[in-house]
């Protein structure tokens, strides 16, 4: 790091890779629908429903091994987060959990595959249109469970506590259901990614850029290129963190929601 | 430092949300939960169900193959111990009788032997009887004959009376 922040004052040429990096161009003609995140969107809509379609279509007792890799995600995300989190009601929730997990999973594990390598919840937008049908989810669940009056009165005061701690918890509260919630869920994954992508450029580029300066910088550009491929295993946990956080995060504010008391 | 600043400013903010990205993640993220949850998740279930049902269908044939072969086994114990007591009694039976058969014959040839014995005796009895009485008539003919023999002829003489007796024995060797 030190001999990069060197370069770049000594004016070597080295432009440090920025939030710049993240705002590319459209890939046809001047459409801002078809710059690279959104089409990785749309990829990522495409070989998730082609994968497990294929992989649930013969839905056989003996599996293949298609069937089986299919079966074992889907069986993660409706038994060890939602029927584990939820309840027996969990069978209600599944499919958009199961949609979560594999939409961001997807999309996240898109930054290390070559060529498509790019997160597109590093692009914020993503994350807070799955934060806000989250927000929306449970606190409809919630509304539908409860009746509006008592899901509110829950939230506001919560019971079994003092009277006049009411007057802490009862903005902590709200501020937690209704603002602190999607945003923590949208920017904790927006912001994993974000750094994930932005150390790998500056890892790989930097390895580049080393590569094409003097001999002492070029000895040192194979140690930043496998710093590289080592974070990028990071990243792949990283992806797969997120993906689970999320969906786990989700299922759990449902639970509360269907909850009786908070 | 400062340029990266700079460049930073000149950049939107990346916590301002894309308008276009807006749209597109709403409806990419909805057409996939259309998708999985149309034709994946039910596939699955179905999958799952038909496994479960599966399992526990093949673990109910196995409980009720295995009560029958214990059923099966019990009838078997059952019918074997029943027919080595069968074979018992018959051997015993066969035992009894086979001593009275022989307690039988037993008594039979002592009968049939006694039977024999006292017919021997009656016969011998009769024979001897036969004999006493024809032994009897004899004699008697015999000193009748031998008496008016004597009767008749003189007895005075020593010859004479010797003649007579030789005579009377002639006459019995001969008429024998």
């Amino acid at each position: 790091m030190r001999s990069l922040h060197l370069l770049s004052r000594e004016g070597a040429g080295f432009v440090p890779p920025s939030t710049n990096d993240f705002n590319l161009p459209p890939v046809f003609g001047n459409n801002e629908y078809t710059t690279k995140p959104i089409l990785l969107v749309f990829l990522s809509v495409i070989v998730v429903s082609v994968f497990f379609i294929m992989a649930s279509r013969k839905a056989a007792i003996v599996p293949s091994r298609l069937q089986f890799a299919g079966e074992k995600i889907y069986e993660f995300v409706r038994n060890d987060v939602a029927r584990e989190n939820i309840g027996h009601e969990f069978m209600r929730f599944v499919p958009y959990l199961f949609t979560l997990f594999t939409f961001v999973l997807t999309n996240n594990i898109f930054g290390i595959i070559p060529l498509l390598q790019f997160p597109a919840m590093s692009h914020v937008s993503f994350p807070y249109v799955l934060a806000i049908f989250t927000f929306v989810v449970f606190h409809y669940v919630g509304i539908r469970k409860q009746g509006i009056r008592k899901y509110l009165k829950d939230i506001m005061f919560m019971p079994g506590v003092p009277k006049a701690a009411y007057i802490l918890l009862t903005p902590l509260e709200l501020a937690t259901f209704f603002i602190v919630r999607p945003l923590t869920l949208s920017l904790r994954l927006f912001a994993n990614m974000f750094a994930g992508h932005l150390l790998l450029l500056v890892f790989i580029l930097g390895g580049d850029h080393l590569l094409k300066g003097v001999i002492g910088l070029k000895l040192i550009s194979p140690f930043a290129f496998a710093f590289g491929i080592g974070l990028t295993f990071f990243e792949f946990m990283v992806q797969c963190l997120q993906a689970y956080i999320f969906t786990l995060l989700t299922a759990l504010y449902i639970a509360g929601a269907l909850a009786d008391e908070h | 430092m400062i340029r990266t600043v700079n460049l930073t400013a000149e950049n939107a903010n990346p916590l301002i949300p894309h308008t276009a990205e807006l749209i597109v993640g709403a409806i990419a993220f909805t057409l996939l939960f259309l998708v999985l949850r149309r034709a994946v998740v039910p596939m699955f279930e179905k999958g799952f169900t038909a496994r479960t049902e599966a399992i526990q269908g093949g673990i109910e044939r196995a409980e009720k193959a295995q009560a029958e072969a214990q059923r099966a086994l019990a009838q078997y114990t059952e019918q074997l111990s029943k027919a080595r007591e069968e074979s018992q009694n018959m051997r015993e039976e066969a035992r009894s009788q086979g001593v009275a058969i022989i307690e039988e014959l037993r008594a039979k040839a002592q009968e049939e032997a006694a039977r024999i014995t006292a017919s021997a005796h009656a016969s011998i009895e009769a024979e001897r009887q036969q004999a006493i009485t024809s032994l009897r008539n004899e004699v008697g003919a015999m000193a009748v004959e031998l008496a008016s023999k004597i009767v008749g002829e003189a007895l005075d003489d020593q010859a004479r009376q010797s003649r007579v007796v030789d005579r009377f024995l002639d006459d019995l060797e001969a008429s024998k």
